[in-house]
């Protein structure tokens, strides 16, 4: 059930309940989504809540409508997009994934060393690699020098990261569906089960953002 | 009803315009002077009697030191952050200027701060407006550009105050064109809307969806715009003249706003012609004489307008879109109307960019339509709804002098974040927050919002207060800050310093027309007005009585404007504005035969004009007042 954001019968904006993002739509707390769907929601939603349509109300009905409103862009924001979707559903398992990243980078920061990312063991070498390579770059745009070899041999280095990234995408919907035939049996599906792939997800994250980071800095390097 | 004359505004750098929705479809309120266009120069009389738009203008080369023109680029800025702006721009700070202090201006002998100045403007709107209703006007609907930071936002809403207008919504300028755009269109897609104005570019990419116009990127430089056009050709000129005839004539105040005059007047030319040719008078009977080609002036301007590329690439790629998927790209803004604007769009956007709705006005026809909107709405605006982002991302600094975004740049708004903070010492009671905006990394390279200062924790053990806070950006693109202490369930006490900006108290003490007495003041005006046209009225009378067409009138038409004329002269010396108008328009009607005789002799039409100009007034919306106020020697 959808939390009652507007009456039904006068169409006026309600207090706002706390609620999870996927319950303010009124949607399961399944991984695999229908983004038109819920798109179609989101405008449908917005054409209740939003302060533009609330104007002429009463003050604590425009204040109702800002923080509903505001609730809406939030949870569809977060939503809409796969792998803020994935976060957002750990973050209600208890895991705490931004905070282990905050943590490691003030400690970081503190101790005035790099933030250390655990390198995936099936890239060490490739990563390894990539970093010389990038390393020499660097220091040919510091020379003026420019060697077209060393730029394709990233650029192939990329392309293969970009696949990775790909895959674990595609990895990480295999993980969707375990979490949602979870859901679907209700409470039936044990602590452990869950705890175990939202092991797998975290997992799969971690891999993936590190990737990402990765084709960040090639990216940088080669357009510099 | 005056609560439903919600007005729309364009508040530009170079003009300014309002707008209301008459029946279906958006209108501009001319001025008194018959035009569209408000310029946007204010400039002080030699009575201290603010003077604005094309009054001021003039001011402008006779007496620089008095006006001041652009005054948008000063809006929510601090003095660290003009300086560029103070090389080529003629802002006057006031001396006394204190560090930390929002910034004055000095016209004549008086100082003004930046959202003073636009609320002149503003109030030189309002009054159209009013004289256009025939009734006050309090709320407003004011345009911003789309990249504004908080800031500047702010200080918008504190001019729209101070010129007694609530303003009921920011509206970003790309956006509310692409709302007078999509009402005759009603089509789904995504549209481009560029917009480079006297002073601002913006760039906006929206999804039109049944009714829906939902921003997806936006960026921007809210300091690129025709204004630099000008300069450098200002330069160029200041340049050759100190080559050629050796005077330097950059401490020349009068001499550069004459330049300035030439040089616009030229650009503006030169979007039509293949050549142009400057002649400018200089001090000591000299002429600066010039030629310039369209070829030299697109090789001069290429590297302003080149600028509007990476944040046209940098909203498609925030967008997640190639040129292809973009349906259609609107211009609005005076300066797209440059030829080479419109190819470097083409070039940017893969397409004909669309120029059937006039740039200068569309933005404060889409300020009408949201106006409309959140008055309601009628059959033209239903369904109709406008989502925006913010333009930037909002951060807050954590160790090191990092920033730690809490909201990216292109949510949609109103967007919140929540943040937990604790104590670092046992039975510490406060903890400051510094608040941001801006995409970089460091602290010290965004824009500092505001500081806050969260008070009244009880005292506990350190790290073991829990205090949520909440940042939430409103539809306006505006920060609110709210915060609680969880254990103890105690709202924290928030004490805000911003960076740059007007407190309250500030802005109060500088209302120009208090809400409060918005009718009082239209009364008083009215009256003011009313009299000034009884004295007009009579005045002709009197010219009338010593004409030939005097001696036409019978006995009995003489008698009956003498008794008229009495009737006036009596409720002339009342308070009732009302009663003087209809005295007025009793006598005008009275009179209607003279005059025509007088017509005939050619010696006057003011009896006659005067009539054509009043009527309708009192009526609500009518018809836009079509001409200029009459003059009368
Ligand atoms: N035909 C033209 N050719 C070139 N420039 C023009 C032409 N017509 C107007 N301009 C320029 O357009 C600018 C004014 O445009 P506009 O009125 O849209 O700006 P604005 O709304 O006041 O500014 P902003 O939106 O930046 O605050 C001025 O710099 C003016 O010189
Ligand atoms: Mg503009």
């Amino acid at each position: 059930m959808r939390a009652a954001h507007f009456c039904e019968s006068c169409g006026k904006v309600q207090p706002p309940v706390p609620v999870d993002y996927f319950s303010f739509f009124g949607l399961p707390p399944r991984l695999s989504l229908d983004v038109a769907a819920l798109e179609k929601s989101f405008y449908e939603l917005s054409r209740k809540l939003h302060p533009d349509l609330n104007a002429r109300a009463g003050s604590q009905e425009q204040e109702w409508s800002l923080e509903q409103s505001s609730l809406l862009n939030d949870a569809y924001r977060t939503l809409r997009d796969p792998i803020k979707r994935t976060e957002y559903l750990l973050h209600l398992e208890g895991v705490l994934l931004e905070e282990q990243s905050k943590s490691a980078t003030e400690q970081a920061r503190a101790t005035g060393e790099l933030k250390k990312q655990i390198v995936p063991p099936d890239l060490l070498e490739e990563v390894f690699e990539l970093n010389l390579h990038l390393e020499e770059l660097r220091m040919n745009k510091k020379m003026g020098d420019d060697d077209p070899a060393l730029f394709e041999e990233i650029g192939k280095a990329k392309l293969s990261l970009e696949a990775k990234h790909e895959a674990l995408l595609r990895e990480l919907q295999t993980y969707w569906k375990e979490w949602d035939g979870l859901i679907d049996r209700g409470p039936d599906a044990s602590t452990t089960d869950r705890q175990r792939v939202s092991g797998k997800l975290v997992d799969v994250l971690n891999r993936r953002n590190y990737i990402r980071n990765l084709v960040r800095d090639v990216n940088a390097a080669m357009e510099n | 009803m005056a609560t439903d004359r919600i007005v729309g505004i364009d508040l530009g750098t170079t003009n300014s315009l309002v707008a209301f929705m008459q029946g279906e479809t958006p209108v501009v309120i001319p001025g008194d002077d018959g035009l569209n266009l408000l310029p946007s120069v204010v400039a002080l009389d030699a009575n201290n009697q603010p003077v604005i738009g094309n009054a001021a203008r003039n001011s402008l080369i006779e007496t620089p030191e008095r006006a001041v023109y652009s005054i948008k680029r000063l809006m929510g800025r601090g003095s660290e952050d003009i300086q560029e702006e103070l090389k080529l721009f003629p802002f006057r700070l006031a001396d006394d200027l204190q560090a930390g202090e929002v910034l004055r201006i000095t016209l004549g002998d008086k100082t003004f701060t930046p959202p003073e100045i636009s609320a002149l403007i503003l109030r030189q709107l309002k009054r159209s407006a009013e004289r256009f209703f025939g009734g006050p006007v309090t709320k407003a609907v004011i345009t911003v550009p789309a990249y504004f930071n908080d800031a500047q936002r702010q200080a918008t809403k504190d001019a729209g105050r101070i010129a007694g207008l609530e303003v009921l919504r920011l509206v970003n300028e790309p956006t509310a064109a692409s709302l007078a755009y999509g009402l005759d269109k009603k089509r789904n897609g995504i549209v481009a809307v560029y917009d480079l104005g006297g002073g601002t570019f913006d760039i906006s990419i929206l999804k039109l969806h049944d009714g829906i116009f939902e921003v997806i990127a936006t960026n921007g430089d809210t300091h690129l715009g025709g204004d630099d056009i000008d300069n450098l050709l200002i330069t160029i000129a200041l340049d050759d003249i100190r080559g050629d005839l050796g005077i330097d004539l950059r401490r020349n105040a009068e001499a550069v706003q004459a330049i300035r005059k030439a040089v616009i007047d030229a650009k503006i030319a030169l979007s039509s012609q293949p050549s142009v040719k400057l002649d400018i008078e200089l001090p000591g009977n000299k002429h600066y004489l010039r030629e310039i080609t369209r070829n030299q002036y697109e090789q001069l301007i290429q590297p302003v307008i080149d600028r509007t590329v990476g944040p046209c690439k940098q909203a498609m790629k925030d967008a997640n879109l190639k040129p292809e998927q973009i349906d259609e790209v609107v211009l609005v803004g005076g300066s797209t109307r440059i030829p080479k604007v419109r190819a470097l769009v083409k070039e940017l956007f893969h397409r004909e960019p669309h120029t059937d709705l006039n740039p200068d006005e569309v933005v404060a026809l889409g300020a009408a339509v949201q106006a409309n909107i959140l008055g309601g709405g009628s059959e033209a605006t239903e369904n109709m709804l406008l989502l925006d982002v913010t333009p930037l991302s909002l951060g807050i600094e954590v160790a090191g002098g990092v920033t730690d975004k809490i909201i990216l740049r292109n949510s949609t708004i109103p967007a919140s974040a929540t943040q937990f903070y604790t104590t670092q010492i046992d039975g510490q009671t406060n903890v400051a927050i510094h608040v941001l905006q801006g995409e970089r990394e460091l602290a010290k390279d965004c824009r500092s919002l505001a500081r806050f200062d969260l008070k009244g924790i009880p005292p506990m053990a350190a790290g073991i207060p829990r205090v949520e806070v909440k940042f939430l950006i409103d539809a306006n693109g505006i920060l609110h800050v709210s915060a609680r202490e969880q254990r103890s369930g105690k709202e924290a006490e928030i004490q805000v310093q911003p960076s740059y900006g007007l407190t309250d108290e500030q802005v109060e003490g500088m209302i120009l027309d208090s809400f409060d007495n918005a009718e009082e003041d239209f009364r008083q005006r009215q009256l003011i007005e009313a009299r000034a046209e009884t004295t007009t009225i009579l005045t002709a009378l009197e010219k009338g009585k010593k004409s030939a067409a005097w001696g036409a009138l019978t006995t009995d038409e003489k008698k009956q404007i003498a008794k008229m004329e009495k009737s006036l002269v009596a409720v002339n010396a009342e308070q009732d504005y009302q009663a003087i108008r209809k005295a007025i328009d009793a006598l005008n009607q009275g009179t209607m035969r003279l005059a025509e005789l007088m017509m005939d002799t050619a010696v006057s039409s003011a009896l006659k004009g005067k009539n054509m100009d009043e009527t309708d007034l009192g009526e609500g919306p009518t018809a836009p007042h079509p001409m200029a106020k009459a003059e009368f020697e």
